[in-house]
């Protein structure tokens, strides 16, 4: 922390073979905190699977959900994971277009995050099901009952948005990490090699096979961006598709899309964070790309502000009575305080992210990002509980408080969500090997403004090079992978 | 699979709109209630507990909020026009009363969100809710502004009716069980069962012949139930009925999101009929002097 030389996105020193080296190392020795937070995971799961055997076994009365309280915290978190997936495609897609070469080492867990926050969210709505046995009505199956699911209701889009969205990221996610599966199945042994080998798909990196994968991965990519933001857009329809007070609001779509992003941001850092400890990755995940998302994560955080503000505007200049008394309720109504940790959460803790110092400081931005989840989480909530205390009918206004059940479950997606990532981690490359080399070759290219050299140490780097390349050319045919 | 249903139904509802107004409605039920008479006895909503199987749920349960009353009686107290004179709890003037059961909306908000459409409007006009297709989303209640729809939230079943008291359910409707949306029918057994006897007798169902449970339990007649087709398609002959003569003298209008009403004497209203819900209950407002 001395000087701004210190801050580079990646050093450009670093020899292919020691990429591959350190990164594969994370599949073998992480920190102790690694199996610390494995064992608080599956701690957490196993107090939300005793809370959902007792809600499904006497009903969702054990939840406390009463009449009107018809949707709790399970929606509510059920948005929360949603959200949380929106920053995965923001890293790998968006990012990827925009050529931004500095998500590089961080998008693969991004994406992984993106998958496993879907995985989790999806469990929302069965959890929340008076009959979570039949959920699967939902879907247009085949059937000689003769009936279909009714297309006009948001829940069924959602079943459709979610579906397509969790498979389209988990095979971009899978096709991201072919060349890199390649690298692991080159250096496994036992159960490892079978299933990379499995996984590589026969990757050599020749010529034909990188311009394929870069063509199928770019409209991949155009594909997914798209589909995330239709996504939220339509999981905000069932709030604003409705007719109740405070949920049928125009702005919603793009409000829940920007605090998707947001609070998937938050997570990344969080994430960040923890992959870089446990997995000693300091040469990859470096404190100028927490810097950059930091950065990243501060607009977004406006741009939330903001639709908030546009929210609460067009309410008050509304002239809808009921609109207005369930804004006024947020504000001063028994659910105000978290309303108020929700705006500080989210509107004010965000501004620690303009200070360069606190942008480098690791324990700073661990809690900040933690905190800026909180706040999205409370946002959530409150989308979901003051419309139900409060709307049209003045004889179910009713303040009710969720019971340990809801709170186990909420806590055990956490630890679901934790579980898989951890996993994942652990069985494949979180750091994309390729690109990480891809980086290194254009910052040197960039430091050095000559090639020839370049390409000249970049073949017999190492054991394995899988594909070090990233422009396809008579001058570097990557032998390094057929080699080995 | 119903994709030949899909296409006829399309085809059928598209002929119909070319030929002005479709709907293929067959009666379509609606109310009228006085409130003027209503003296917040609860019968109707005990004669609804025994007709229609409904759980009882207990105090502890109740005051939770998990009550199963398809029809409840809402107590009204006038804002306090006494101010600081006030010398008790209650007003003056005591309480004003709403039953409110299931509005049985033309344009029900409740029907197209429900996934996978348990809940539908009938050829009778009738916003049906069915039991055995409910998966419990409970979107319907959240989207219904009366707040009608009441979920099984425990298995009220087994605790609601010890034994020898399950020999007093009604066997006509069933008895439903955890995680399913129910709400007011407009007693569609009883619906059903003249509707079969009256097309035995190969005629038309006459005024009268239907009484919802409520209707007929109310001690000063407040309730008036009956078919209101002829209001909504005056060329299909049903006969006047006296829900639609109701209608029409208090000048209440389906399909309308503000009555235009001309003299004060004309207390017909809709329950916030602004939203365009287009409800099948009118109720007659309280006059009292003040």
């Amino acid at each position: 922390m001395q000087n701004n030389e210190v801050y580079k996105d990646i050093n450009e020193d670093l020899k292919w073979a020691q990429i591959n080296k350190e990164v594969l190392k994370s599949m073998e020795n992480p920190r102790k905190g690694y199996w610390i937070s494995v064992a608080v995971c599956l701690f957490l799961i196993m107090f939300a699977v005793v809370a959902e055997v007792h809600q499904y076994q006497v009903g969702m009365g054990a939840a406390n959900l009463n009449w009107p309280h018809m949707w709790d915290l399970y929606i509510a978190t059920f948005i929360f994971w949603i959200g949380m997936s929106h920053a995965g495609t923001l890293l790998s897609a968006i990012l990827h277009i925009m050529n931004a070469d500095w998500r590089k080492p961080i998008y693969r867990f991004a994406e992984a995050m993106t998958t496993f926050s879907l995985m989790t969210a999806g469990l929302f709505p069965m959890i929340h099901l008076g009959r979570l046995w039949n959920m699967y009505w939902v879907l247009p199956y085949l059937t000689d009952r003769g009936i279909w699911p009714n297309f006009r209701s948001p829940l069924v889009w959602d079943a459709f948005a979610i579906s397509t969205y969790l498979t389209s990221s988990a095979l971009f996610l899978f096709i991201g990490m072919i060349p890199d599966l390649a690298i692991c199945r080159d250096n496994a042994r036992g159960w490892r090699k079978k299933l990379y080998t499995a996984l590589s798909l026969g990757w050599r990196g020749d010529d034909r096979q990188w311009r394929n994968f870069r063509r199928t991965y770019l409209i991949m990519a155009c594909f997914l961006i798209p589909l995330a933001v239709s996504v939220h857009s339509i999981v905000s329809s069932d709030f604003a598709m409705s007719i109740m007070p405070g949920w049928s609001v125009t702005s919603f779509p793009p409000y829940f899309v920007a605090g998707a992003l947001y609070s998937g941001c938050a997570a990344i850092i969080t994430l960040f964070i923890l992959l870089r400890y446990y997995f000693r990755w300091e040469e990859y995940m470096t404190i100028a790309i927490l810097e950059k998302t930091a950065k990243l994560t501060f607009a977004i955080a406006m741009v939330w502000t903001y639709l908030n503000l546009i929210e609460f505007a067009s309410v008050w200049y509304g002239h809808s009575a009921a609109d207005k008394e369930v804004l006024l309720a947020k504000f001063s109504g028994p659910y105000a305080p978290f309303f108020w940790a929700m705006i500080f959460c989210g509107s004010v803790v965000p501004f620690a992210l303009a200070f360069e110092k606190l942008r480098r400081h690791l324990p700073t931005m661990m809690v900040v990002s933690i905190i800026l989840n909180i706040g999205m989480w409370l946002e959530r909530w409150m989308i979901v509980t003051p419309t139900l205390s409060l709307s049209y009918h003045p004889i179910a206004h009713d303040v009710m408080w969720p019971s340990w059940v809801q709170w186990f479950i909420v806590l055990g997606s956490f630890g679901w969500f934790g579980l898989l990532f951890l996993v994942f981690v652990k069985v494949f490359p979180a750091v994309s090997m390729y690109e990480c080399k891809e980086m290194v070759l254009h910052r040197r290219e960039l430091a050095n403004k000559e090639i020839s050299p370049v390409m000249a140490n970049s073949p017999g780097g190492g054991a394995s090079i899988g594909g070090g390349s990233p422009a396809p050319g008579v001058a570097n045919k990557s032998p390094g992978v057929e080699g080995s | 699979m119903s994709l030949s249903n899909l296409i006829d139904d399309w085809s059928r509802y598209r002929k119909g709109r070319e030929e002005g107004g479709f709907h293929d409605y067959e009666h379509m039920w609606g109310m009228s209630i006085d409130l003027n008479k209503c003296i917040g006895c609860n019968a109707c909503s005990v004669a609804c507990y025994a007709e229609n199987n409904l759980a009882v749920v207990g105090k502890e349960k109740f005051e939770k909020g998990q009550g199963m009353h398809w029809l409840r009686i809402e107590r009204y107290w006038d804002e306090p026009d006494l101010g600081e004179e006030r010398t008790s709890e209650f007003q003056q003037h005591g309480a004003s009363f709403l039953p409110m059961m299931c509005q049985q909306c033309n344009a029900a908000t409740c029907e197209p969100v429900c996934p996978v459409a348990a809940t539908y409007h009938t050829p009778d006009g009738l916003n049906a809710q069915v039991y055995n297709r409910c998966i419990g989303s409970r979107y319907c209640s959240n989207n219904c502004p009366y707040r009608l729809r009441y979920f099984n939230f425990w298995s009220y079943y087994e605790n609601s009716w010890p034994a020898p008291l399950q020999m007093q359910l009604n066997p006509d409707i069933s008895v439903r069980d955890k995680g399913v949306m129910e709400k007011c029918t407009f007693c569609v057994q009883r619906i059903r069962t003249v509707k079969d006897s009256a097309s035995m007798e190969n005629r038309k169902v006459r005024d009268g012949e239907v009484q919802t449970a409520c209707s007929q339990t109310c001690p000063t007649g407040a309730i008036e139930f009956g078919d209101m087709l002829g209001m909504y398609d005056p060329e299909t002959g049903v006969a006047e009925t006296k829900v639609t003569k109701m209608w029409r003298k208090y000048q209440v209008e389906l399909g309308k999101t503000k009555q235009n009403k001309q003299t004060p004497e004309l207390r017909g209203y809709r329950v916030f009929e602004f939203l365009n819900t287009d409800p099948c209950v009118m109720y007659l407002d309280r006059v009292r002097e003040v």
